[in-house]
């Protein structure tokens, strides 16, 4: 029999959500809080296997007695919070901040679930205009911190810019990045450990790079994917996926997941293999499970193709 | 962590340059022996950057590897430093870049006339001279805007220089590695140390009369009494002192000083750390570039006492990049303090130990938030951190941190010398004391006049010479780019905390710029815009995509858009950003358009009550 550590027993804490007085755990998060309690609360950089970052924005709430919302990602609860999750300053705020990233990113690609908040929300990019022209290759990591060019405002600036396609496993198209950093955190201190991308540069011209914007295959990369896994928007894609959407061989309706268990190591990842016309088009691991928490090596992530010759 | 650096190898200069600040990587076969060690230096990364940048201009691949390979940071993660920071370049430049000002202040000085002579004389902002050794650029506001228009030199191999007010032939003498023009005279800046009640002053009544330089001169005038009598009193007793004095923070914030200093210094965890804020880069500001420059000494000895009461022997000065003066003077004076153990092991030969590290900034005005100021102080880029935990509970490394403004710590010996008490009686029944206001544009004498509290804008006015040159008053900026507008007829303000939130302004950090009916009001709204789209971290969405369209959208009302649409818009943007941001960067980067619409000082008007006639 083994034993299972399951700790101190948590003090509970009193909370009102919507006028509904509620008990949490202390030390929970506002987000797992209201998750506890079934109600519904938008996410984009936050991820449950990632360190909240809170750099979105779009899970705010108002706590009564504070001049500013509160990220609920991050948020400790506390005894006697008064919360309200549905407050028009709520709603507007996320309406804005999804608006905002919509005006200014590709969001064709993004998760249902951000669909479905666009929606709810009633968000209208287009009233900032048509979206200015695409930068050249390269040109958004060659900006500076500081001044700019003042636009007429005929135009709405946006990140659109090239794809950047480096090697067979996966691409980058950030045109469609939110800057959520979770690629960052997944490459860094929160999985792989690798640091081979940071957020570069300042304000709107910041992005996810290299050093010196050095092609993926020089840097340290070393291709675990989890950065892809992470990716809510489409920006990271594995290559495999990317060739069918540009030939328009993508088509989720004629695909099947397949679970299974990684052959390479003795580690044993769980896979979820993404099967099209019977082969592998992609491949992630569960976000829940207790082996991965979501995250493979580049063995698990694309070591794939022996399977199909 | 597998560090994974490229082949590219620095330069002879740039490994000088390196040599001269960090441990030699060691020399087994590791690439990355450091471990704990080296990663305990990771606070030394922007101190390097800038160590290559100031000997060669430009920060290379190799000097960054070989950067990365001391301190064992990632390159990739250190490129993401070095590309935060406007001062500093990942490609290379010419060795003299001459930053002129043209924000607020420097616009109403003929800030646009110096561009355009240089774009005459020099070519267009940006592109390197014929010789490749000379380029220069716009730059957001240099604090200088009492000696408007500014320029600021910054010169790879040679000290940075200042010519404030600076002529299209000043700016080519730095340019062309010349010494720059003498500073002025004190009484430039503070106009009151030429009055006779100057030598009266709580704060500045050295400036002018005591030499900066001299340690002896200002211990001759009564210098370092006010650290003996903290001393005497032991670290309650003064925060019993700053309690009683009702001091609020001077820095835009105004929380209470003694409520900060006793979270800090009742903290369990050791050790304490204490930081000056000394990266003042709100547009209008230039108080704490003048203290440091005139009085240093009074300074190190608040930054002793505040090290004494909260129980830090460490303190970190964050000083804003572009003081050259400034740095040189609080360098001089931390040594000259160091030789006579006012600093160091034993402070005073009185049982406490305490030293001064000064940090440079490095072009962010971000970095005036105390928990970017933290990031940048530990080697990050300057990204805000959410709060709570508070500095005071998580500061900088992990550690309770009190983080003040330069003008607060200096108000602390006033008072310690008048008592907590006597201190409160001084101001406004909720403002206590007296404060440093930064007055500029369009006045007779710009420059820094300390007030008692409660003083209107009107007697500020004019103590400052009344409006310049004859223009009628339109409009003032209180607070900076942050701050808000005040109507002509509004001047009768009292100018204390109170008052201001009453009126739904705000003082902020003690700017007021005047601006006469000769001013493009819409143009400097636009510059704030342009501003704020530059400082941004980037790090939310808000401010990341809001500062964007806030400005696109001024923009086409500035041209003639729908003003219904482009306000309810702007309106919209505004709460978002106020509400939604992270810091207060991005809470206050709609402040001063909205208050400029809602006071109805542009002609778009509010939209709800703007119809045909009244929008243009």
């Amino acid at each position: 029999m083994s034993a299972v550590l399951v700790g101190l027993p948590k003090r509970l804490v009193t909370v009102e959500v919507d006028g509904q007085s509620v008990r949490v755990p202390e030390g929970q998060t506002l987000l797992e809080a209201l998750r506890g309690q079934g109600v519904a609360t938008p996410t984009l950089c936050y991820l449950e296997n990632l360190a909240p970052v809170n750099a979105c924005r779009v899970c705010v709430v108002e706590v009564a007695g504070q001049r500013t919302l509160a990220p609920a990602c991050s948020r400790p609860v506390e005894e006697g919070m008064v919360v309200a999750t549905d407050s028009p300053r709520v709603r507007h705020s996320r309406k804005m901040v999804l608006e905002l990233l919509a005006s200014s990113v590709d969001l064709s690609l993004a998760d249902d679930e951000i669909k479905g908040w666009m929606a709810t929300y009633g968000v209208a990019p287009e009233r900032y205009g048509p979206p200015a022209p695409p930068a050249a290759a390269g040109e958004r990591d060659r900006r500076r911190a500081g001044h700019h060019e003042p636009p007429d405002g005929s135009v709405a600036a946006t990140v659109a810019q090239p794809v950047k396609i480096q090697d067979d496993l996966y691409v980058r198209d950030y045109s469609k990045c939110i800057l959520c950093y979770k690629c960052v955190e997944a490459c860094g201190e929160d999985a792989q450990n690798t640091f081979a991308i940071a957020v570069a540069g300042r304000g709107f011209d910041a992005r996810i790079a290299t050093e010196f914007d050095v092609e993926l295959p020089d840097s340290a990369c070393v291709y675990c994917g989890n950065c892809v896994g992470v990716c809510p928007t489409g920006a990271l894609m594995p290559k495999s996926e990317w060739d069918l959407r540009q030939s328009g061989q993508w088509r989720p309706d004629d695909q099947q997941v397949t679970e299974t268990i990684c052959s390479f190591c003795g580690v044993g990842c769980p896979l979820e293999l993404t099967v099209q016309d019977n082969r592998i088009v992609r491949v992630d691991s569960p976000l829940d499970h207790d082996i991965t928490r979501g995250h493979l090596c580049v063995k698990g992530r694309f070591g794939f193709e022996h399977v199909q010759h | 962590m597998d560090l994974h650096l490229r082949d590219a190898a620095p330069t002879e200069a740039e490994r000088a340059a390196i040599d001269g600040l960090l441990e030699p990587a060691s020399a087994d076969l590791q690439p990355a022996p450091g471990g704990a060690h080296a990663r305990a230096q990771r606070h030394l990364l922007l101190p390097a950057l800038q160590a290559v940048s100031d000997a060669v201009g430009w920060v290379s691949e190799g000097a960054l590897n070989e950067i990365c390979r001391r301190l064992t940071v990632p390159p990739a993660d250190a490129h993401g430093v070095l590309s935060f920071y406007a001062l500093l370049s990942d490609r290379p430049r010419p060795a003299r870049v001459a930053h002129v000002c043209d924000d607020l202040a420097c616009q109403t000085a003929g800030a646009e006339e110096l561009a355009g002579d240089l774009e005459a004389q020099l070519g267009p902002a940006g592109v390197a001279s014929d010789d490749g050794t000379a380029t220069w650029e716009r730059s957001p506001c240099l604090g200088l805007c009492d000696r408007a228009p500014a320029v600021w030199a910054q010169r790879a191999g040679e000290p940075d220089a200042v010519a404030a007010p600076a002529l299209a032939d000043d700016v080519r003498t730095l340019l062309d590695g010349g010494k720059p023009p003498a500073p002025p005279p004190a009484s430039r800046s503070v106009p009151q140390a030429d009055d006779s009640a100057g030598g009266d002053l709580p704060m500045l009544r050295r400036v002018g009369r005591v030499d900066p330089e001299s340690l002896d001169a200002y211990r001759a005038a009564g210098g370092f009494e006010v650290l003996r009598r903290a001393v005497d009193l032991g670290p309650d007793g003064v925060l019993r002192e700053l309690t009683d004095s009702e001091l609020a923070g001077r820095g835009g914030a105004a929380f209470p000083t003694g409520v900060k200093w006793r979270a800090v210094a009742t903290a369990a965890v050791r050790p304490h750390y204490v930081v000056a804020n000394a990266d003042e880069s709100e547009p209008g500001t230039f108080k704490d570039r003048v203290v440091l420059e005139q009085d240093p000494f009074a300074f190190i000895e608040a930054m002793i006492i505040a090290g004494y009461t909260t129980g830090s022997e460490r303190g970190y000065v964050y000083l804003r990049g572009e003081y050259p003066l400034a740095l040189a003077r609080l360098d001089s004076a931390i040594a000259q303090c160091r030789d006579r153990g006012l600093l160091g092991a034993d402070v005073l030969g009185a049982g406490f130990a305490f030293d001064l590290e000064v940090r440079r900034g490095a072009g962010a005005y971000i970095c005036g938030e105390e928990t970017a100021l933290i990031e940048s102080i530990e080697g990050k880029r300057g990204e805000p951190r959410n709060k709570p935990p508070f500095p005071t509970q998580v500061g900088l490394f992990g550690q309770p941190t009190a983080v003040n403004n330069v003008e607060t710590l200096v108000a602390i010996l006033d008072v310690l010398a008048r008592g907590g008490p006597e201190y409160a009686a001084r101001g406004s029944p909720r403002s206590s004391g007296t404060k440093l206001f930064c007055v500029s544009g369009c006045v007779a004498r710009p420059g820094l006049y300390e007030v008692e509290f409660g003083v209107t804008v009107a007697e500020l006015l004019e103590l400052a010479g009344g409006i310049a040159d004859g223009g009628e008053l339109q409009a003032i900026l209180l607070g900076g780019a942050a701050g808000t507008f005040l109507r002509p007829e509004q001047i009768d303000l009292p100018l204390t905390f109170e008052d201001a939130r009453e009126a739904k302004q705000a003082l902020g950090s003690g700017v007021v710029m005047v601006f006469d009916d000769r001013v493009d009001l819409p143009a400097m709204l636009q510059r704030i815009a342009a501003f704020f789209r530059d400082e941004s971290c980037g790090q939310c969405v808000p401010c990341r995509v809001g500062t964007v369209r806030q400005e696109e959208s001024l923009a086409r009302l500035v041209a003639g858009g729908d003003p219904v649409v482009e306000v309810g818009l702007l309106d919209e943007l505004a709460r978002v950003m106020a509400d939604a941001s992270i810091c207060g960067l991005g809470h206050t980067a709609p402040s001063a358009l909205r208050s400029a619409i809602d006071q109805q000082l542009v002609p778009w008007g509010r939209h709800d009550q703007a119809d045909g006639e009244e929008a243009r």
